[in-house]
């Protein structure tokens, strides 16, 4: 059953794809080379986010589910062992020099221990994570309201995305530059929504560094990839056209959905 | 549309003979369902191939899937297989493990059945989620017309007459014996049947089954991971759905063959069947 005859599947292939008249030639592009198929997709993204927004509306609630729900084992995806030195060496002595910086577009830029995190007003919600390749596990969260912390910063009127700058550093690292590290974004209304925290505990106990330690977003209504992990400052903006390659974020700029309700 | 309806043969054929099987939208809505199908197909093996095994209930077990597609090596050598409910077959060449620009390299479905050909889940989700949006107001479309039109009371839903010559119809079938002449120019009732199970349960089915795999759809409409049973399961049948959908294209591409390619293919482009083409060879038919 080796390819014998890849010709053939080859013409199959181009019959398939092509049936219709759509240029094989299109279905093949991707990853961020302009054209009509981008083009489509960016169409398709943008519709999605509009009419996903309007059925859900802003605080529409992700299921919450039980104990007994509880996957027995979280599995940990993307990076799960950040070799940034900084990260080292905050993982060695307990994050106790840890500091989330918020700041940006806010009134009163701020940094936070984790003790400072922890004495917030909290939240604990046990939710479905559902990763962009298909599969789901089921944990307990627990967390600082994201919306708690931006008020306690204030948010200028002219913002609308927040950005997470991470600890780690996802690509391999190009001859003689710093590795590039993970960054995200999301929508200030999916950062008001009340089930995005930053999570410091995964079922009642602290974050492990291969589930994002100290702090993870939560954006409960959206794929795993959007909730980023090592979260080391929380940056308030009007645009994330400077920030990395301009997408929004480590994965978008790779060619994923800045939006990602499916 | 005056050449719409079956019963009213347009007199500049020869009366009788030529009929318009179908109408101007349902031969637009069926090409592009089409073409909607087997995108969403060849992306969503791409999108499977990200994660290639199935669950059951809310979350994964991924210890007890319920199918498994994977690499695994066996005696110093690299095997692909499908596993069912823990039962595995060898599968390498086609699913697990196939060549890639002359490599075998593990991956559940081969690069010529995916669309696109290489391991690229972000741009098989792009294509996915375009043809789902086209299908769906295609689907709309198609669905308000038969409603409208009474395309599907007249063409679709079997009726007590048709339900009462299914056995005789298997029979036919098998035998490979169908209907000729006039009594070839309505659908039979296992047509009707396989028709009406496509577009009133598989198609609404498998779109429900993508919608509970939203996260933010599933907060906007809770109910939908209680139909299913959980996000996993959703998963599973939108998965079963796309195969016996294809089984679904198999058997009606063998039947347009069977029955007359020419004729057929000249009805879904056209509108126009004849009626006179095929002779019919005398078998009991029912009108």
């Amino acid at each position: 059953m080796r390819d014998a005859n890849p010709t053939r599947r080859g013409l199959l292939k181009a019959g398939l794809a092509g049936l219709g008249g759509l240029a094989l030639a299109g279905c093949e592009g991707g990853g961020g080379d302009g054209g009509i198929t981008q083009a489509l997709f960016g169409t398709e993204e943008a519709l999605t986010r509009r009419i996903q927004g309007l059925l859900a509306g802003p605080n529409a609630l992700a299921r919450e589910y039980g104990e007994a729900d509880i996957s027995r084992s979280f599995k940990p995806n993307g990076s799960t062992d950040p070799q940034d030195d900084a990260y080292r060496a905050l993982v060695k002595d307990g994050f106790s020099a840890f500091r989330l910086a918020v700041d940006g577009l806010v009134d009163r830029p701020g940094s936070f221990t984790l003790a400072d995190l922890r004495a917030m007003p909290s939240r604990t919600q046990i939710t479905r994570h559902d990763c962009v390749e298909g599969w789901s596990c089921i944990g307990k969260w627990s967390g600082v309201r994201l919306s708690h912390l931006l008020d306690t910063v204030g948010v200028k009127p002219e913002a609308r995305f927040v950005v997470f700058h991470c600890a780690d550093t996802p690509d391999e690292p190009s001859f003689g530059d710093e590795p590039a590290h993970f960054y995200g974004s999301i929508d200030l209304a999916s950062a008001r929504h009340e089930q995005t925290i930053l999570a410091y505990d995964l079922n009642g106990a602290a974050l492990a560094v291969e589930h994002g330690a100290p702090l993870r977003l939560r954006v409960e209504r959206q794929l795993g990839y959007k909730m980023s992990k090592y979260v080391m400052r929380v940056e308030v903006v009007d645009s994330f056209a400077k920030i990395g390659d301009g997408h929004g974020g480590y994965w978008e700029d790779n060619g994923y959905n800045w939006y990602a309700g499916i | 549309m005056s050449h719409a309806s079956p019963a009213d043969p347009t007199p500049a054929r020869p009366p009788g003979r030529w009929s318009k099987r179908h109408s101007a939208v349902v031969r637009v809505t069926h090409w592009i369902n089409a073409l909607c199908l087997v995108l969403l197909f060849m992306s969503g093996l791409q999108i499977f191939n990200a994660h290639p095994a199935l669950y059951l209930g809310s979350a994964s077990n991924f210890d007890a899937p319920v199918l498994a597609i994977d690499a695994r090596e066996v005696g110093g050598r690299a095997e692909g297989y499908a596993a069912l409910l823990g039962h595995a077959v060898e599968t390498t060449g086609v699913l697990g493990l196939s060549s890639v620009d002359g490599r075998a390299t593990p991956r559940a479905f081969p690069s010529w059945i995916t669309l696109p050909s290489r391991q690229d889940l972000s741009t098989g989700r792009n294509w996915h989620f375009l043809m789902a949006w086209l299908f769906v107001l295609n689907g709309v479309v198609y669905g308000l017309y038969g409603i409208v039109s009474r395309h599907f009371a007249r063409d679709i839903v079997p009726g007590r007459a048709d339900l009462a010559h299914t056995g005789q119809a298997i029979v036919d079938h098998v035998r490979l014996r169908f209907p000729h002449g006039e009594n070839a120019r309505r659908y039979n009732v296992l047509q009707k049947l396989a028709y009406a199970g496509v577009v009133f349960v598989a198609l609404p089915l498998i779109v429900l089954a993508g919608w509970t795999m939203s996260p933010t759809l599933d907060s906007a409409f809770p109910f939908l991971t209680s139909l299913f049973g959980g996000r996993q399961t959703a998963r599973t049948v939108h998965f079963v759905l796309a195969f016996a959908l294809v089984g679904f294209v198999v058997v009606h591409v063998a039947m347009v063959l069977l029955t007359g390619v020419i004729n057929n293919m000249r009805s879904m482009i056209t509108g126009w069947f004849d009626t006179g083409e095929a002779k019919d060879e005398g078998i009991e038919t029912h009108a």
